[in-house]
């Protein structure tokens, strides 16, 4: 039967704030465990939460630069279940009033912009990490690390308008650009900043009920959402068609074995027994302080990528890709700075620099390469110094090193040769090692120019000047004939 | 008189003029404490060691031309504050072992006037319950009647004070657990505005209701404590910004002009007569000291320990959901998995009275009960506030007994929990309402228990309670009386 696809995804985004969401604690990723810790995020009997004012705040800029509506009041409330590395065992969360309703992130598909709605944006606080003691000194033991213990999450729930695990993806992207210019969130799924877990039902085409839903969770990459989903739409698919009856439930991505398998069925669901949190008092957010932040926010993803096609003149499409990621589009601007050649920079960056980072999946943040150095060696090949074959060795060896452009081209002695007396003698050493050729070339066999070029370039080891090659070889072609 | 019966301002006054040393004092507490805690049992923990080094260092500020009212007086803390340094239990065996890297904001305050922390009080666990028989630590005794209940949850600090084992104590009131316990011993037991006093380091019980409040043996001494522990804490979000007046200037003596509240409802069914009696002769002194009495009505309080006995469960299931075994206290030696150590911790640790409520609560939240129990509760809560916000419209100050019967026996009430529950009948709808009251010594029943005085008043208007508290002990000297020890 012909299914349509129905996913929503709730993305946990972990704030970049220096402190925790209810102490003053350091919210430093790796330090060694339990040091970032205090009696408050461990739960301790009689220490009392205090709400951050900047976690506050980063969720509101979320909220403007997704068209989200600020409740002028909101509660806290309190998510009981039983964990050992949750310390209070109950987690500070909001429930039946959340800081922000609705909204909407504009997502490009092959059809064009397509509308995701959010149903909310709400505050929680982190649980600690449970660590087993396999490589610790008791295998039979467990661990507990508290240092993300009360680090602030900002949960954004879409509606379920998604149509496609493709569609996931890109608005998992979409959504954490927008967080990244915000500043409010590294997007770093790696390190569990920026997590999702998405639900999934399938319907008959045009059917207006919603099928059974099942939720997704450790969902810890791009590659992992969109293949999870794609997995999970065929299982349900598979099992819809063979007139099975799906499970309302909770399942894990097992990424070794690239399947979805059952966590928890509804009938063993938690209660989690909301209530709102006494030791809170209800939040109210005055029109004044929204306004105030709506003045600091940055430009936005959308903004900035109009501004790049006018100011820059490079098409849509390189501005789009560019502006993918705050990081990107600052390092396009930087290079641009020093090389003003915009078209230039956006192929080299679109072509050369994003495959290698995508081979080896990090981000632009992670490249060895400078944005000046990708300016200087541009700056090398206009000058004539080395060619655009030579280019990108010399790129890769930048990439790998670090290294400066003209450190490599020194080392390597990459230098281009465009000094005619060695190029004509180059030249005139393989004409004379390929009298037939010569002869053939002569009796209009123009094609075999390029065999003579490559010759020449493999006897220079590439590194003589194309264009001067051409041209003498032209000249030295012509002269013996007459 | 023997130093360990006086007031704090009567000690302040013999260590302003040198005639004792804070050192003095703090041996003959420890001297008494010796003499009689074998048959009261008041304190779980003494700390001798750490009362003398505070006790030199009042004593060396005095020196230096320091003084403040409190400075080089001894106090007794209900075991459900935190103390750093010192094993702080709540009267569980969960906690037995649990020493806190912290001080509650009212120790700090404390320690700061230069007070002396004698020791730990003992508490109906968790602060649950009317009569100090719930304790991991065993029973407290009432001083009057040694086969008495000193009444709870604050019993042991209750029972300290009445012994003069101690200057003046902190007690934590919930739904009574100040006033029920001072009533029962004969002491002025001070529950203030919800927020007036910080919360932090108060082991939660249910956190929209606890209060931590001075118990004492007249009103001067806990309008001087009140002056130290009130005030905002920015590590309690629900602690008020109101200014904080200096409560002594409130005791005038007189309560000329005062309009005084008397609930209908109080004095209906299940209330002892010999209370009743007392509390009507209190009014009359009142009247007779230039006070107006007005009958009020308050026709939701009924339902106020119903309201209670599902408020304050709830949030007690979710604050002790943290006593796991994972991290601090009591952890269960037998067990196989997570699951198992769970359920035996908490089994083993916890007694009878506790896990009874944690049942309640966590039953009150579950889905598909919540909007009956829970939300329908919030909502009486809302009205018993109401109802008090109209009789505050005609009265200052509403007056009306502490507890329905003087203190009764151990043992008596053990058995049913819900004849227990209705200690708590008329101190319970204030703290739903969030508002302040105080028991004052009004009088003794035929046995010579004592009997209490509540006077109930607007929020953060601690100052009109203390001044007609104030006013009925200048005509009165119930507060005087020691019991027979």
């Amino acid at each position: 039967m012909d299914y349509e696809v129905v996913i929503g995804l709730e993305v946990h985004a972990q704030l970049s704030t220096h402190s925790k969401i209810f102490c003053g604690c350091s919210t430093t990723f790796g330090a060694p465990p339990n040091t970032q810790t205090c009696p408050v995020c461990l739960g301790m009997p009689g220490v009392l939460p205090v709400l951050n004012r900047r976690v506050v705040e980063c969720a509101i800029k979320t909220a403007l630069a997704c068209h989200g509506e600020v409740a002028p009041r909101c509660r806290f409330a309190r998510k009981n279940y039983f964990y050992p590395d949750m310390p209070k065992n109950y987690q500070i969360s909001q429930y039946d009033e959340p800081l922000v309703v609705g909204g909407h992130i504009e997502i490009p598909t092959p059809e064009g912009m397509k509308r995701i709605r959010l149903v909310r944006i709400h505050l929680e606080e982190d649980v600690g990490k449970s660590i087993h003691g396999e490589n610790l000194d008791d295998p039979r033991a467990s661990y507990v690390d508290f240092n993300r213990s009360g680090v602030p999450l900002m949960e954004i729930v879409s509606q379920p308008d998604l149509s496609s695990p493709d569609e996931a993806k890109l608005y998992l992207q979409r959504l954490r650009t927008i967080v990244q210019y915000l500043e409010v969130c590294d997007g770093n799924m790696e390190e569990g900043s920026f997590r999702c877990d998405a639900n999934v039902s399938l319907r008959p085409r045009g059917a207006r009920e919603y099928g059974t839903k099942v939720e997704i969770k450790n969902l810890n990459s791009f590659r992992n959402v969109q293949h999870a989903l794609e997995y999970e739409v065929i299982r349900q698919t598979k099992a819809l068609d063979a007139g099975e009856k799906l499970l309302q439930e909770t399942r894990l991505w097992d990424t070794t074995r690239s399947v979805t398998r059952s966590m928890r069925s509804k009938e063993f669901a938690h209660d989690y027994r909301y209530f709102p949190e006494p030791d809170l008092v209800p939040l109210a957010t005055t029109r004044e302080w929204v306004e105030a932040i709506r003045r600091t926010l940055p430009e936005l993803p959308d903004t900035r990528m109009q501004r790049l096609v006018a100011e820059y003149s490079i098409p849509a499409y390189d501005a789009g890709v560019l502006t993918s990621s705050k990081a990107l589009a600052d390092y396009y601007e930087a290079c641009i700075k020093r090389y003003p050649k915009p078209k230039v920079v956006s192929n080299w960056m679109m072509v050369e620099l994003l495959r290698a980072l995508n081979r080896d999946g990090i981000e632009v943040e992670q490249s060895r390469i400078a944005p000046e150095n990708l300016a200087e060696l541009l700056e090398l090949v206009d000058d004539g110094t080395i060619s655009s074959t030579m280019a990108k060795t010399v790129f890769d060896a930048m990439y790998e090193t670090g290294k400066a452009a003209a450190e490599i081209v020194q080392e390597k002695e990459l230098r281009q040769i465009s000094d005619e007396n060695a190029l004509v003698t180059a030249i005139e050493q393989v004409l004379a090692n390929n009298p037939k050729e010569v002869s053939e070339f002569r009796a209009g066999r123009e094609k075999l120019l390029s065999f003579f070029m490559g010759q020449v370039m493999k006897a220079t080891q590439g590194k003589a000047n194309p264009q001067a090659v051409n041209k003498l070889l032209r000249q030295k072609l012509a002269e013996k004939e007459t | 008189m023997a130093l360990h019966a006086l007031t704090i301002h009567e000690l302040q006054d013999l260590l302003g003029t040198r005639e004792v040393s804070a050192r003095d004092l703090t041996e003959a507490f420890y001297r008494r404490i010796a003499a009689l805690d074998d048959r009261v049992h008041a304190y779980v923990t003494l700390t001798p060691e750490q009362a003398f080094e505070q006790a030199d260092r009042a004593d060396h500020r005095r020196q230096m031309g320091g003084s403040s009212p409190l400075l080089g007086i001894p106090l007794a803390i209900k075991d459900v504050i935190c103390t750093e340094g010192i094993r702080t239990t709540c009267g569980s065996k969960i906690l037995h072992n649990f020493v806190p890297p912290y001080d509650a904001t009212v120790i700090e305050h404390l320690t700061a006037a230069g007070v002396i922390v004698l020791g730990k009080t003992n508490m109906d666990e968790f602060a649950m319950g009317s009569s100090t028989e719930h304790s991991a630590s065993g029973i407290t005794h009432n001083p009057w009647d040694l086969s008495a209940i000193p009444g709870g949850s604050s019993g042991g600090s209750a029972a300290a004070v009445a012994a003069d084992e101690c200057a003046a104590a902190l007690g934590s009131d919930t739904g009574g657990s100040v006033r029920q316990p001072a009533a029962c011993c004969g002491i002025v037991g001070l529950k203030p505005t919800y927020g007036r006093v910080s919360r932090y380091g108060l082991v939660a019980f249910a956190s929209s209701l606890d209060q931590i409040g001075p118990m004492t043996k007249d009103v001067r001494d806990a309008a001087l404590i009140m002056n130290v522990i009130g005030g905002n804490d920015p590590r309690d979000s629900t602690s008020a910004a109101m200014p904080m007046p200096d409560f002594t200037r409130a005791l005038t003596g007189s309560a000329k002009g005062l309009r005084l509240g008397i609930p209908r409802e109080y004095f209906v069914g299940g209330i002892d007569s010999e209370v009743e009696r007392a509390v009507r002769t209190a009014v009359q002194v009142l009247e007779g000291v230039g006070a107006t009495t007005t009958e009020v009505t308050l026709p939701h309080s009924k339902y106020g320990v119903a309201a209670y006995y599902i408020l304050a469960p709830s949030e007690a299931s979710s604050n002790l959901a943290r006593y796991d075994g994972v991290k601090y206290g009591y952890r269960t030696p037998q067990w196989s998995n997570l699951r198992d150590m769970y359920m035996h911790t908490r089994d083993e640790g916890f007694g009878a009275e506790v896990k009874r409520r944690i049942m309640l609560g966590t039953y009150a939240l579950s889905a598909g009960y919540y909007e009956a129990y829970y939300q329908k509760a919030q909502q009486v809560r809302t009205l018993i506030l109401r109802d008090f916000e109209e009789a505050f419209r005609h009265v200052d100050v509403i007056v009306a007994p502490t507890a329905p019967t003087p203190a009764f026996k151990i043992g008596e009430k053990t058995d049913d929990p819900l004849q227990m529950y209705l200690s708590d009948v008329f101190t319970v709808p204030v703290n739903l309402a969030g508002l302040p009251g105080i028991s004052v010594p009004c009088g003794f029943n035929s046995a010579g228990l004592p009997i209490g005085l509540q006077i109930i008043g607007k929020p953060f208007d601690e100052e009109t309670i203390l001044r007609v508290a104030h006013a009925f002990e200048q005509h009165t000297d119930y507060h005087r009386r020691k019991p027979p020890l």
